[in-house]
């Protein structure tokens, strides 16, 4: 009797990259339900559109590159690039903008370095810089909350407003966008408010941006659950945070006047969802424990200089990008000690 | 001093069982129940044993038997050759059939000599054998020696030979000696059934390696999920009362069993990498090693079988058995019932470290503990293998702490010199990064194949450095050739010229006795150089034909 051979090991834990990629979508779910109560039915509806073509792409790469469609596009990460992109996009922006963003992501950002595994730098997050520098007008505009909004904007509405650029009756654009938390500090700040001043702005509410800091909350809720299933490395959402929160909490000491406490920090723009969702993306990100801690203490960093002296609002996708680049050498310098070897061995 | 401040708390450590932790390690599922529902039995007699002349580390043995020759039970049929090996014995009485080449328990497949014995089912020892009632009266040295003759290698898989391991060597103080009966691997079961039933047996083979050790403390660690053998050996130990003989409780995990990964777990120290576990006062041997020690002094009897887990869902009825060495794992599979239907892989060892065998034709050896029958759907995942996402499981669970998926990368780039910067050769390949990669990788065949990559190119190095040496060697040679044969032709060409100024000179006179004492004088070699310069002379005066072998024309100089 024959028998096939194979190396050892023979065993394998049903650990798959469908499961994990799955885990994180599964973690995105209470903060996009949150988003879906404050903020209606766009970001539903962008979502859809946002997978739809994030699918789309993927199928088309994967032929052109003559690769298997089947486990790589079960493999649920262009569906896990899509979400987070959307979810980083304003939800009320005209729908070519998350198409033009996504197609970027997957296409240049994924598949032309190789496809899965292969991308030096985090897809979603390249999808959003290609559109912050080349739209940053549709890029702004931000919807509130709906509790600011004078009307209720139904599923309908919301079609029309997002695919043919339709306003509901007697509505006007600027009724439906505002600038984002971020943005309208930046803004104020330069116009020589104090920082007391402008958070009395309905934009904000008792902690952060008004609505989202139910948001953040739910992203936060997920990001609990990946660490206790262990499916993201702690190192990176506290290196960030401390990263973020450290200098922040420093400045505002020193400028209570012209900065934001930590806790704005953290409850405004994408300091949740960068650090639980976004700077895990296992791929880009160090690969080593200090590695870790030393690449989401870079992404806080970059993102407190830009939020506080930078051109743009939010600084946690250019953070990732630019820590994406240091993750090699940061991999190779930090490699961990060895067994018997080095300090604990006698 | 830093041994002598940090001994007492260590030991004080121990005494309160406390454990450490090694870092990394997986659990994966044990399926130990399998192959415990049945008890322990003694596998049959085969028509044919199948003895491979190397069963251990080291050189092979040499077989002292011809075909055709009777054997008895217990009589050597190979002896060790060399310092590190061990002889074959003959595990039941019968005739040699043939020493020739079969298939062996080997990654690689291929054929080795195996001394083939057809019993006759009498089973007669050898005779007189001598075993010894109190060993205390033999020194670590003669104990030593009687191990060896009874050809014990380490049974938990190494198969290295046990009396090397129970030579400290001088000044060398062994603090603890740690018996391993983790048995961490999935499935197998024959340690766990060993202390169940054999548990004073193991002990007392402790008490012989620890006199042969001249050892101290000593720690037998079983893991927590063997909670019967745990008692049946902590029953033993306390029977025994010997306060410096403990029996550890471990956490469950793979692969505590592991050398390195238990001592650090039960004392806390790091074997440094490269060394012994000598080198931190402490020896390992397994516990089916133990009691093989107790047979070999006690009962006189040699390592001639052992206890093998025969297990997996793809073998009728899973249990335990005491089988002959050489005995084929078709009959062992056998005796267990027959395959099922959808058997598809038989594995000799665990799941995460046993190699998968072609064939049921291969004989059972020193260093087998578990025959695994396994179906399709049992192992592999059947996944396909995806990129690697580098999401790190691979590096938390290897418990060498190393980076397997930057190995991986640059060992699939066989950008070998990186690999060895991340300190591949640390890898132990236990398997634990590939059972966690969620994208199927088989990690460990890439470390393999780096590792046997470079040991080629070293290998080639190691030839083209040979034959550099070897081709300077022969310039050398060349050139000093030369250079002798220039001096010896300088040499005669001044005898010449002194010659034929002598010749000159005493031609009138007609004295003709001057010239071969010249020669003389000169120290040229008398006869060869006369020949030489009778030939120059020649080939001057036209006479002689032109002579290849014969250096540059005379000419040159004299013009």
């Amino acid at each position: 009797m024959e028998f096939e051979t194979a190396t050892s090991p023979h065993l394998h834990s049903p650990n798959s990259v469908t499961r994990a990629m799955g885990v994180v979508l599964l973690a995105l779910v209470p903060g996009i339900a949150a988003y879906y109560l404050i903020f209606g039915w766009a970001i539903l509806i962008k979502l859809a559109l946002g997978i739809t073509t994030a699918v789309v792409c993927e199928a088309a790469l994967l032929a052109i590159r003559r690769r298997p469609l089947w486990p790589f596009l079960s493999d649920l990460s262009a569906l896990l690039t899509a979400v987070l992109l959307v979810l980083s996009l304003p939800p009320l922006s005209p729908w070519w903008l998350t198409v033009v963003g996504i197609a970027f992501a997957i296409v240049v950002a994924k598949h032309l370095y190789g496809g899965l595994g292969y991308n030096p730098f985090n897809p979603a997050m390249v999808g959003f810089v290609v559109l912050i520098i080349s739209f940053p007008v549709e890029m702004t505009r931000w919807m509130p909350p709906q509790l600011l909004l004078e009307v209720t904007l139904d599923f309908h509405d919301t079609l029309g407003i997002v695919f043919l650029g339709l306003m509901p009756d007697g509505i006007a654009v600027d009724a439906l966008t505002m600038a984002t938390p971020l943005d309208t500090l930046k803004t104020q700040l330069d116009m020589n408010r104090s920082v007391g001043e402008i958070l009395q702005q309905p934009v904000f509410g008792n902690l952060g941006g008004k609505g989202w800091e139910w948001v953040y909350a739910a992203y936060a809720a997920g990001g609990l659950f990946l660490l206790w299933r262990k499916a993201i490395a702690w190192q990176i959402p506290a290196g960030l945070l401390v990263g973020l929160l450290g200098p922040a909490a420093i400045l505002h000491l020193l400028y209570p006047e012209s900065s934001i406490s930590p806790l704005v920090h953290l409850l405004s723009g994408a300091t949740v969802l960068g650090a639980f969702f976004i700077a895990t993306d296992p791929v880009t990100a160090s690969t080593t424990p200090r590695g870790r801690l030393l690449f989401g203490f870079g992404v806080g960093l970059i993102t407190f200089l830009i939020r506080t002296w930078g051109g743009f609002p939010d600084g946690i996708a250019f953070g990732v990008l630019l820590m994406n680049m240091a993750a090699p050498t940061i991999d190779y310098y930090t490699q961990p000690r060895v067994f018997g070897t080095g300090r604990k061995v006698q | 001093m830093e041994v002598a401040h940090a001994c007492p708390t260590r030991i004080g450590r121990l005494m309160l069982q406390r454990l450490w932790k090694f870092r990394g390690g997986i659990h994966p599922p044990g399926r130990k129940e399998l192959s415990l529902s049945r008890p322990l039995e003694t596998a049959r007699l085969p028509a044919r044993l199948i003895l491979p002349v190397a069963q251990h580390i080291g050189a092979p043995a040499e077989p002292t038997v011809q075909p055709g020759d009777s054997v008895l039970k217990g009589q050597i049929i190979a002896r060790a050759s060399g310092s590190i090996s061990a002889p074959i014995h003959a595990p039941t009485s019968g005739r040699v059939v043939e020493i020739a080449l079969h298939p062996v328990p080997h990654p690689s497949g291929l054929n080795a000599t195996c001394i083939v014995i057809e019993p006759d089912g009498a089973e007669t020892w050898i005779s007189p054998r001598h075993p010894i009632d109190d060993f205390t009266r033999l020194t670590p040295k003669e104990l030593r020696q009687h191990i060896r003759d009874a050809g014990i290698v380490g049974l938990g898989g190494a198969a290295f030979p046990t009396f090397i391991k129970l030579n400290p060597g001088e000044g060398k103080v062994v603090e603890t000696l740690i018996i391993n009966g983790a048995e961490c691997e999935p499935y197998i079961t024959s340690d766990d059934m060993l202390m169940r039933h054999y548990a004073s047996q193991v002990l007392q083979g402790l008490l012989i390696m620890r006199h042969a050790l001249q050892a101290g403390r000593c720690v037998i660690g079983i893991e927590d999920n063997k909670p019967e053998a745990f008692h049946s050996m902590k029953a033993a130990v306390e029977a025994a009362g010997d306060p410096q003989i403990s029996v550890v409780r471990l956490p469950t995990r793979y692969p505590t069993g592991g050398e390195r990964q238990l001592i650090k777990v039960l004392t806390g120290k790091e074997v440094p990498s490269g060394k012994r576990p000598l080198e931190i006062g402490v020896v390992c041997h397994n516990l089916s090693t133990a009691r093989a020690v107790y047979n070999a002094i006690a009962l006189a009897e040699p390592l001639i079988s052992r206890i093998i887990t025969v297990t997996g869902e793809g073998v009728a009825e899973p249990r335990n058995l005491e089988v002959l060495f050489g005995t084929p794992v078709s009959d062992l599979i056998a005796q267990c019932g027959g395959y099922r239907e959808d058997v598809t892989r038989l594995i000799l060892g665990g799941p995460m470290m046993g190699f998968a065998l072609h064939s049921d034709a291969i004989p059972v050896v020193k260093a087998a503990n578990c025959v695994l029958a396994a179906r399709r759907d049992e192992l592999a995942s059947g996944n396909p293998v995806l990129p690697c996402i580098r999401c790190g499981r691979c590096s938390k669970a290897c418990p060498a702490h190393l980076l397997p998926q930057q190995m991986y990368w640059h060992s699939r780039a066989k950008d070998f010199d990186r690999v060895q910067d991340h300190n591949l050769f640390e890898c132990i390949e236990c398997g634990c990064c590939s059972y966690v990669c969620p994208s199927n990788i088989p990690l460990v065949q890439y470390f393999r194949f780096a590792k046997n990559e470079i040991w080629a190119q070293e290998r080639e190095q190691h030839f083209m450095e040979e034959s550099r040496r070897r081709h300077d060697a022969k310039q050398e040679r060349i050139d000093r050739d030369k250079r002798e044969k220039e001096e010896r032709m300088r040499i005669i060409k001044e005898a010449a010229l002194a010659k034929k100024r002598e010749e000159a000179q005493k031609a009138p006179a007609g004295v003709h006795s001057a010239a071969p004492q010249g020669n003389v004088a000169q120290g040229a070699p008398s006869a060869e150089s006369r020949l030489r310069i009778t030939e120059l002379e020649k080939r001057r005066s036209g006479t002689a034909p032109p002579d290849h072998e014969a250096p540059a024309p005379p000419d040159e100089e004299s013009s």
